[in-house]
């Protein structure tokens, strides 16, 4: 492979059930769930009364009052994973040329808590048509534009390079990481701090979503309503959460000592170009995005060994990624464990790609597949190995992760070993 | 030796003209497109002025089943892509379905539908929230419902960064390009020019109080105090320069080159991002200063912001060492359309021998800059370049030239 090569080397997830790296890994790998009746509003009103909620107080991470108030919770959790992935990576930023340092926050749905807070007050409950300006609070341009994310974690970490947000619904947390690679395979800048942060439990995403019935409205047991792949299973579970990354050129980390969790081998991405919120059943999009991004990191089917799945929990997303795994790696998916930690923390929309790839880098670190929790009955349609409710020890070398969302997008990453052989 | 992306089509939605010749028509004859708001009673607000697009009529353009599930921007948007693929003249039912991209920009995403749902959800409740509120708000939006409409299944992006994000998703498409798709729809509407839009923006600072469109958005102007904004944006069809020659497509010119950088942080005393954006993106086009023939300029009207672009433009070009200008003022600030439509217009002005007019700027002559007045300027510049800044520290510099 030619051209510059880009590594992981420093991570943090705030995760539901799991705030850091640790505490994330030890839940998925015990198989637990984190999803419960939601606690932030009086769900009564709702279809679906479950989230998985984070138990998070911004000022245990560092955050100033003056951060707190200008900032949604989405990049508060944003900030808190920035944090602790700089000082994973061990990188002293003192050292480094701030131009050379850039910021990469996929968000599928900006602010959208403080926007629904400030709306109520603004409108006083829904009884103005003319909002009113002088009940809004100063900060609300920064819930307007979520590039303010971007703008809050550039501080953060000292960036002076190109800084931005991606936002392609749920698959913007893969397709941030992907910007953030291409942009230091292309020397724009040789460390971007990436990742992803949602926090969309709201009254306006959960009647979003009931509309369209999108989510469980499983809630006698909310432990056990994420349920992907189950032949049960009525819709998905709204999370919340962040991860965040450190990503370097390899040599350069290499040169550095630094240690490396994997290499962002290969992405790619492509639309369904046929509805904003439904899937064709043949997965086809879905499976070229794999096969691109296989070819990128120049990687066969059969050298994958854990898929890392979209598994929300709908019916139409299971089946249709369990096609696209079958056309894109042919007999190699029926050998491949694939698991959906959905099952454990929920959907957090554009958040989730990015915890999913730190999942899968945390496999390769521990040698451990997570399971997919609450798998009793597999949909006879969905026929994989889908690592039913307990951890599996094995080797993973290298790992297939995939996005599915609204807008048609879908998006495949490979994360291998810098060193494995290449062809 | 690397791909070279050119712009073979584009599609405006502006206030001051709905359409490529309409805008580019006003635009040298200086006629703006400001004025007191019309889609909503502006008078409890300190800002009463807008840059609005006044008689779309999206049920002329659109199927009707689209209308109920999109935001204004998305409309606006669709329209501008389909005048854009017509422009082109590419036949996309002629192409492969994963070799078409659609890169778009966003700022605030489909607002005024947010907000009509927001109503529902704390007036009535939460039954009455539409379905289409799962997606007709979010920043994605735009692109989706292009790739869905014109069946493009290639690699699709979403770039926020406030205003300079324009340049930003161009640039991705370029990258696209490059990397081999055969055509990326490209660029950037927004739309938020209703109650709950107009006080987010209100709290950014940044608004004009004035109620006179002739004076309420001065940038270079001793008079600065704060700018105008709008709704809008264009959409430009990008493709390898190779394959667009081979299929005899009008060229408006290539993508040449590009850079992004962020501000250091408030307090530090340190120098703004935009000059190395500046420099970044000359040396990613392979070109010297003396090469560019126009600048078409951020123009915040604040100040502070007018001066440090003022100074990052002269560290660069030397003072008064290129023409510069700002047709957003006749258009207001677009938010992430800003750029693209700024692009659209150093396109046409590369095409037309012709520099569009800044209008009703007195320049502050401490700033040094050879600003555009009322009147077009006529010049035949080979390169252009566009300069967009993001509220919180995105700087993004575009050069545009002439085909070879």
């Amino acid at each position: 492979m030619t051209g510059r090569r880009v590594a992981i080397t420093g991570m943090d997830v705030l995760a539901p059930g799991g705030i850091g790296v640790a505490s994330f890994w030890d839940l998925l790998t015990e198989g637990r769930t984190a999803t419960r009746g939601i606690t932030f509003f009086d769900p009564a009103p709702f279809r679906s009364r479950v989230a998985a909620e984070i138990d998070f107080d911004p000022y245990d991470f560092g955050l100033t009052p003056q951060v707190v108030r200008r900032t949604d919770r989405a990049a508060q959790l944003a900030l808190a994973a920035a944090r602790g992935a700089v000082s994973d990576s061990g990188l002293c930023s003192e050292e480094l040329d701030p131009g050379s340092i850039g910021v990469t926050i996929g968000s599928a749905v900006g602010a959208t808590m403080g926007l629904d807070q400030e709306y109520r007050v603004v409108s006083d409950g829904g009884r103005l048509d003319l909002v009113d300006h002088e009940y809004a609070v100063p900060h609300l341009y920064n819930h307007f534009v979520p590039s303010s994310f971007a703008t809050e974690v550039a501080w953060q970490v000292g960036a002076e390079g190109p800084c931005t947000v991606v936002s392609t619904g749920c698959t913007s947390g893969i397709d941030a990481v992907g910007y953030a690679v291409e942009l230091i395979r292309e020397g724009s800048a040789d460390i971007i701090v990436a990742g992803a942060t949602d926090a969309p439990i709201s009254p306006i995403t959960m009647a979003c979503f009931d509309a369209i019935k999108a989510t469980t409205p499983r809630y006698d047991s909310p432990e056990r309503a994420s349920r992907p792949f189950d032949n049960s299973r009525n819709g998905f579970v709204l999370g919340e959460g962040a991860a965040v990354f450190v990503l370097e050129e390899l040599d350069a980390a290499r040169a550095r000592g630094a240690h490396i969790y994997a290499e962002i081998a290969g992405y790619a991405t492509r639309s369904n170009a046929y509805h904003m919120t439904g899937l064709r059943r043949d997965g086809a999009e879905m499976a070229e995005a794999i096969e691109v991004a296989l070819d990128e990191g120049q990687l066969n089917p059969g050298d994958i060994d854990y898929i890392n799945a979209h598994g929300s929990g709908t019916k139409q997303n299971d089946r249709h990624e369990t096609a696209a795994f079958k056309k894109s790696l042919g007999h190699h998916a029926y050998r491949t464990p694939v698991s959906s930690i959905k099952s454990m923390i929920g959907h957090s929309l554009g958040a989730i790609g990015s915890i999913e790839i730190a999942a899968s880098a945390l496999a390769m670190e521990h040698s451990v597949v997570p399971p997919t929790a609450n798998l009793h009955t597999p949909d006879p349609e969905c026929d994989l190995d889908y690592v039913p409710l307990v951890a599996r020890d094995q080797i993973v070398d290298a790992v297939l992760t995939v996005g599915s969302g609204f807008g048609g997008f879908q998006s495949a990453m490979v994360l291998a070993r810098p060193d494995r052989r290449m062809p | 030796m690397s791909v070279t992306a050119v712009v073979t089509g584009m599609g405006v939605a502006s206030p001051n003209g709905l359409g490529t010749k309409e805008f580019w028509s006003a635009t040298l004859n200086g006629k703006s497109g400001l004025g007191r708001i019309q889609s909503f009673n502006p008078a409890p607000y300190p800002a009463r002025l807008a840059g609005e697009i006044l008689g779309f009529e999206a049920r002329d353009h659109l199927p009707s089943r689209l209308i109920p599930q999109t935001d204004r921007m998305t409309r606006l948007a669709l329209v501008a892509t389909e005048w854009a693929l017509a422009d082109s003249g590419v036949n996309t039912a002629d192409m492969i379905e994963s070799d078409m991209g659609v890169t778009t920009a966003s700022s605030s995403g489909g607002f005024e539908f947010g907000q009509n749902e927001l109503r529902k959800l704390w007036s009535l409740g939460s039954e009455h929230v539409s379905a289409y509120q799962s997606f007709a708000w979010f920043y994605a939006v735009n692109s989706g419902q292009i790739s869905i409409r014109h069946r493009m299944k290639g690699p699709s992006s979403v770039i926020v960064s406030d205003q300079a994000g324009g340049l930003d998703a161009i640039a991705q498409a370029r990258r696209q390009i490059r990397k081999g798709v055969r055509l990326v729809v490209s660029g950037a509407v927004d739309a938020s020019i209703c109650p709950w839009g107009w006080v987010a923006q209100l709290a950014g600072g940044r608004l004009s109080t004035s109620e006179d469109p002739s004076t309420a958005y001065l940038p270079f102007d001793h008079r600065a105090s704060g700018h105008v904004p709008g709704e809008g944006g264009a959409i430009l069809v990008m493709e390898p320069a190779e394959t667009a020659r081979e299929r005899g497509a009008t060229i408006y010119g290539e993508i040449a080159g590009y850079a992004s950088t962020f501000d250091p942080q408030p307090g530090s005393n340190r120098e703004p991002g935009l000059r190395r954006a500046m420099l970044s993106a000359l040396a990613n086009a392979g070109m010297r200063a003396e090469d560019v023939g126009v600048v078409f300029a951020d123009a915040s009207a604040i100040p502070e912001l007018d001066r440090s672009e003022a100074e990052a433009i002269n560290a660069v070009f030397g003072r008064g060492g290129v023409p510069v200008t700002a047709p957003k003022t006749m258009t207001g600030r677009l938010y992430s359309g800003a750029a693209p439509l700024d692009i659209a217009a150093a396109l046409l002005c590369l095409r037309d021998g012709v520099i569009p007019p800044t209008v009703n700027v007195a320049p502050d002559t401490d700033l040094g800059l050879d600003l555009l007045g009322p009147e077009a300027r006529a010049a035949s510049p080979r390169s252009a370049m566009v300069l967009a800044r993001g509220h919180g520290g995105f700087n993004s510099a575009m050069v545009v030239r002439v085909p070879e």
